[in-house]
């Protein structure tokens, strides 16, 4: 018996770390070796090892893309958040034999390759777009609106996209809320903003802080969303890395861009399990802060 | 003593969940400063009856009113009422002090006032040094002490504690259960209980009412439930009783009955008014029931039973006798210090009676 259990926990986790070391392991470790490597027209890449790329990652230039990048990820983040929290509680608040249903209708959209419900986009707010035709015919304005090709579009296609990611754990954290717990808070005689504010919100800040970086991390890298709908001008992260390997052919460059948001995602997730941490071993938020 | 206040009135409740009919045309008056507890099985609508008073539950018909003025479409957290939850339902995220110094937080009580009020309430309950600790990091009853401590710092002119003490063990919820009655007398606040145990019904209340499938079965103090209980249900909910078959033979006037049970005629007293022919319960408390050796003199007459069980329960010998008819009678009898020999035997032939007037005669039902 506990050979056979034995067995398959050892095939099972051998298996899985197999996979990883193959697949994750070795390319990231390849990734960072290769962004301390010259770049070489012949070869793809050469010696010597220098942190040349690194340096030029510094360029105002690129600084700005990555600041760029930043505030449209943060602000799809923030806008996923006002729109996905609402959402979830309406989901929470449905019978529980709806509940699944309207999970799945969430997910459903992921059955369509993303790519293709970018162009979507693409044709919601073009200049000849439904949007556009729809204002122009009932006479709102006289020539289109300049809607596609903006960090608008990006951010709604971040949005659009990525919505998903914010829903599901803020309907996991908020689907485990205790209701009795608003019971006594109503009890105790707190209204229903201040059970939001003290009791809804603090219990679910693990939810939260999942949704929010499972927007964020991804928005920085979604060099297709901006490539269809922010046009040259605003650039994610994830352009920059995609131009390096595949048009500049620098891969030492794009390698180092590549680390920097890995690093810089392992960052916030270790803001996350900090925080995780803090709200489950010591219940959290402090109440005193009213 | 003065005519006591009524501080609630519960008019004509009633609430229906789908076809199951939770609370049927329930009418109550719970006085101003009295213990009352509310006790049946579970399903009875107790606890619904508990969760209307607070707000938290909707009623289909009825009126409630608190003080006079109703408060059947006040939301819960605008009553000057507050809850023990059965799960306490302290707030997990917060310490101690926060949760509670919530309710005063919510009524806007000023923040130098809040601190004192608080540290009263938790040395109340006895948990001054723990006003920092998160309630994860407290025992099961020290949560539940904080629980109360978060309900009385509001001064509420009405307490509801529901199932507060049925998470304890034994022990504790014996301790619990004075410092409960205890802190009652301190506060003069109305206290309204809700259990489905009998035993801590009994001790802590100054009154009950028992209810079965959403209606009142009995209302009074402890003791006129126990002695006199209105019909079949109260009497074996409330302890253990023995129930013997009868029939009124003749009547005598004055609620004095000529009785048949098992075989014999006795005079008997009953609250109810009975005619010659009607079948009747007559009910024992164990308690009550004496047994005798069967070779001592008896000057009175006697049922004739056989020990089938003894149990052995330190203060009490419990015996189960089995009467001519089959029936089972429990006799718990106190230990006699004079009497060494008192014990019985499996099998033994037993002469049982008990004392003329403690029993209680109800109509009979099946």
């Amino acid at each position: 018996m506990k050979s056979s259990v034995g067995q398959f926990r050892f095939w099972a986790i051998g298996l899985a770390s197999v996979w990883l070391t193959l697949f994750v392991f070795f390319p990231n470790l390849l990734v960072i070796l290769t962004s301390f490597l010259t770049r070489d027209p012949q070869a793809t890449v050469s010696l010597p090892i220098n942190a040349d790329s690194y340096v030029r990652t510094l360029d105002l230039l690129y600084l700005q893309v990555l600041w760029d990048s930043l505030r449209m990820s943060l602000l799809a983040m923030v806008f996923c958040l006002v729109v996905g929290y609402p959402f979830a509680m309406a989901i929470v608040s449905l019978p529980k034999r709806w509940q699944p249903v309207i999970v799945f209708l969430v997910i459903l959209p992921f059955w369509t390759n993303s790519l293709v419900r970018t162009y979507a986009i693409q044709f919601i707010l073009g200049n000849q777009g439904i949007i556009n035709k729809a204002l122009l015919g009932l006479g709102l304005i006289d020539k289109p609106l300049q809607l596609l090709y903006t960090q608008f579009a990006v951010i709604l296609g971040l949005c659009y996209i990525l919505l998903p990611f914010m829903v599901l754990p803020l309907y996991s954290a908020l689907e485990k809320l205790d209701v009795r717990l608003h019971h006594a808070a109503k009890d105790l005689g707190a209204g229903p903003l201040s059970r939001f504010w003290h009791i809804t919100v603090p219990l679910t800040s693990p939810g939260i802080v999942a949704g929010c970086l499972m927007v964020l991390l991804p928005a920085m890298g979604m060099f297709y969303i901006s490539d269809l709908l922010g046009g040259a001008k605003n650039l994610l992260l994830g352009n920059v890395i995609k131009t390096q390997f595949l048009h500049t052919r620098d891969w030492p460059f794009g390698s180092a861009f590549s680390v920097i948001l890995i690093v810089l995602l392992g960052f916030m997730l270790w803001l996350y399990f900090r925080a995780s941490r803090f709200v489950s071993k010591q219940g959290g938020l402090n109440g005193s802060d009213f | 003593m003065n005519e006591p206040r009524a501080l609630l009135n519960l008019n004509h409740l009633s609430k229906t969940y789908g076809s199951n009919r939770v609370l049927d045309n329930f009418d109550l008056t719970i006085f101003d400063g009295e213990f009352f507890t509310l006790l049946g099985p579970s399903g009875c609508g107790k606890t619904t009856v508990l969760r209307m008073i607070a707000g938290l539950e909707d009623t289909d018909t009825g009126s409630i009113q608190l003080d006079g003025q109703d408060i059947g479409q006040v939301p819960a957290e605008k009553r000057p009422i507050n809850t023990v939850f059965q799960s306490y339902a302290l707030f997990p995220h917060m310490t101690v002090f926060d949760n509670v110094a919530f309710g005063l937080r919510m009524s806007g009580v000023a923040k130098e006032e809040i601190a004192p009020r608080v540290a009263e309430a938790l040395e109340m309950v006895r948990l001054g040094d723990f006003a920092q600790r998160k309630p994860a990091q407290l025992s099961g009853g020290q949560q539940q002490r904080v629980a109360i401590a978060r309900a009385v710092v509001n001064r509420p002119k009405l307490l509801l504690l529901d199932e507060s003490l049925s998470a304890l063990d034994y022990k504790l919820r014996q301790q619990m259960q004075i410092e409960l009655k205890r802190l009652q007398r301190k506060l003069g606040i109305t206290f309204v209980y809700v259990t489905h145990d009998q035993e801590e019904a009994l001790s802590m209340s100054d009154r009950v009412v028992v209810m079965n499938k959403g209606k009142v079965q009995q209302l009074g103090t402890p003791r006129e439930i126990y002695e006199q209980p209105a019909n079949l249900f109260v009497a074996k909910f409330i302890g253990e009783i023995n129930q013997l078959d009868g029939e009124i033979v003749a009547v005598d006037g004055n609620h004095e009955y000529e009785v048949k049970v098992e075989g014999l005629q006795w005079r008997l007293h009953a609250e109810h008014n009975f005619k010659a022919g009607d079948k009747v319960n007559v009910l024992l408390r164990p308690e009550d029931v004496r047994v005798e050796y069967i070779d001592d003199p008896h000057p009175d007459q006697y049922l004739v039973g056989e020990v089938v069980e003894r149990n052995y329960k330190g203060k009490t010998l419990d015996s189960l006798i089995r009467l001519p008819s089959g029936i089972e009678v429990i006799a718990s009898e106190f230990f006699d210090e004079d009497d060494p020999s008192f014990d019985y035997s499996l099998n033994q032939k037993v002469a049982i009676k008990w004392v003329p007037g403690w029993e209680v005669v109800l109509p009979h039902e099946v």
